[in-house]
């Protein structure tokens, strides 16, 4: 009992980081059925963004002020909505009367682009590198599970992320604006909506969360490197996948059962099982549900 | 007052040919439908003119300013709305949702769309009982009703609306005609593409023939009904020019 309380609670822990990153790739798809697989990578450039970052405002003081964590990681969150906005601008909006598969292989080359271009960077470069900032191993008992404070501000504030995205798209004028370019971007447009505005918010938006949990990746995990994107991204799109891709809510709740799957396996099989698990989680979810939990076909009438 | 003017319009596909040469005007106020046989290039022309399509040549006038380079979403701002072909109403929206992303383009503050909600629900009531449902849910009729209720939504100067019969019963027909007049009789111009002549010519004061991509014939409603080279665009004889 005392066991499971335990990989729930990491599980959690986890899947907020995966429900962060899933959104990003949910939104993007939900809006142009592109699978954005260079998302885990503008999570990756957030990283070693707020690194350097980090590194340089940390200079000179011998203990963390978390005000400045919160103040670099907002900077972030706005360079890497920033750098999504960017990459849709360059590399999709040219592409977006081709071929989604040719835009799914531009993502790649897009994400192929990025790692290494942090791979090559002075100061960067194929090492792990040590975060600047770390959180204390301080926090609480729930029964004999100890969870840190650190973990438990994680997981709020991406709660709150998550309930702003959520609410951002459900209730907001422009929320509306997205699901309808998201269905008919022609008729979105004789609404006088510019869909490409649109698009670039989405993006901002998926690439502002990304920057979000890379940072609290960086301060929890204490160390990063060029190749962080990548796994997180597949695991992310997992669980936007195990959700409903296409569908916010589905993103966060994927995420958490993604976590908590994740952590299980590991607890059962050890760590070096987790990205199995992760995959026949969603192996397991195409065959049963390949809409996922909260995905449905769309029925068109005409 | 010409609320839209356009000039030898033209457009293609690629290296088919959608309109050619299209000449045609449209006074404040008036209902003007433009007939023609399926395929003759009448939705083309609709979407041209609200942008969507790009034109290859010609000028498009909106009460007088090119509309040539502006964007389709500037357009809707500016006062003209399309109503396409096949609703096009956002399924997995509400119809409340529908309705305020009908003015979506007016950059109207919160209340001012509220407001603006209230009057177009009043002209539609059977939308007002079903606020709250999911559009897709709705009969092909009932969908009609809402795109033209959306299309209200901005306020536009000029509706232009795209096979509004499509697809109906001959009662849902008469209900969404009964619609078209009450927008025309508040002052909006109305531009018609209808393939029904008859249902066409009883509520617009001209009417546009187009065959081919090209206008063969046009007039007031009154002499066209009569008019034998109107059947004949439709059996799709040849027109010359010298009629």
């Amino acid at each position: 009992m005392s066991l499971l309380l335990n990989e729930l609670g990491n599980g959690i822990f986890l899947g907020a980081f995966f429900g962060l990153i899933a959104l990003g790739y949910s939104m993007v798809y939900g809006i142009l059925r592109l699978i954005n697989f260079a998302h885990g990578d503008f999570f990756m450039v957030a990283a070693f963004v707020s690194y350097t970052v980090l590194g340089a405002v940390m200079v000179g003081h011998s203990h963390t002020h978390w005000f400045t964590v919160v103040w670099v990681g907002l900077l972030v969150m706005v360079l890497t909505g920033g750098l999504a906005t960017l990459a849709n601008q360059l590399v999709y909006r040219p592409m977006r009367r081709a071929a989604i598969l040719s835009m799914m292989i531009a993502a790649i080359g897009l994400s192929q682009v990025l790692e290494n271009g942090v791979l090559v960077t002075p100061g960067w470069g194929a090492t792990y590198l040590v975060y600047p900032v770390t959180t204390p191993p301080s926090g609480f008992y729930v029964g004999s599970n100890h969870f840190t404070w650190g973990q438990l501000i994680i997981v709020v504030i991406s709660g709150l992320l998550g309930l702003g995205v959520y609410l951002l798209v459900g209730r907001t004028l422009l929320g509306k604006a997205m699901r309808a370019v998201s269905e008919d971007q022609t008729a979105a447009v004789l609404m006088g909506i510019n869909v490409d505005l649109v698009i670039a918010i989405v993006f901002f938006i998926g690439g502002a969360l990304a920057g979000a949990a890379a940072v609290m990746t960086g301060v929890y995990y204490g160390q990063i490197n060029y190749l962080m994107g990548f796994t997180v991204g597949l695991e992310a799109f997992t669980a936007a996948v195990l959700g409903g891709i296409g569908n916010i809510g589905g993103a966060v709740i994927g995420g958490l059962i993604l976590g908590i799957v994740q952590s299980i396996g590991t607890g059962l099989f050890g760590a070096e099982w987790a990205i199995v698990v992760a995959f026949a989680a969603l192996v397991l979810m195409l065959w049963f549900r390949p809409t996922g939990i909260l995905g449905e076909r769309v029925a068109r009438r005409m | 007052m010409k609320a839209l003017e356009l000039e030898e319009i033209s457009v293609y596909y690629g290296p088919v040919r959608g309109v050619e040469n299209v000449t045609l005007d449209v006074e404040e106020g008036e209902i003007v439908a433009l007939l023609g046989a399926n395929g003759a290039g009448k939705s083309t022309l609709l979407k041209a003119i609200s942008g969507i399509i790009h034109q290859k040549q010609g000028i498009i006038k909106f009460f007088g300013e090119d509309f040539h380079r502006m964007s389709p979403h500037r357009r809707v701002v500016g006062g003209l709305v399309h109503v396409p072909e096949g609703r096009r109403i956002f399924t997995a929206l509400t119809i409340g949702e529908n309705l305020e992303l009908g003015a979506y383009g007016t950059k109207t503050g919160r209340v001012e769309r509220s407001e603006r909600l209230s009057e177009v629900l009043a002209m539609f009531p059977f939308l007002k009982e079903h606020f709250k449902r999911l559009a897709g849910t709705l009969s092909g009729g009932e969908q009609q009703v809402l795109a033209i209720a959306r299309a209200m939504m901005s306020n536009p100067k000029v509706l232009m609306i795209d096979e509004p019969s499509l697809g109906l019963d001959p009662q849902k027909i008469d209900i969404v005609y009964d619609l078209l007049q009450e927008v025309a009789a508040i002052g909006t111009t109305v531009l018609l593409v209808e393939q029904n002549v008859k249902l066409a010519l009883e509520i617009a004061a001209r009417a546009y023939v187009l065959q081919q991509g090209s206008v063969v014939l046009s007039g007031v409603s009154s002499s066209l009904i009569n008019d034998p080279r109107l059947s004949d665009a439709y059996l799709g004889k040849a027109a010359d020019g010298d009629h």
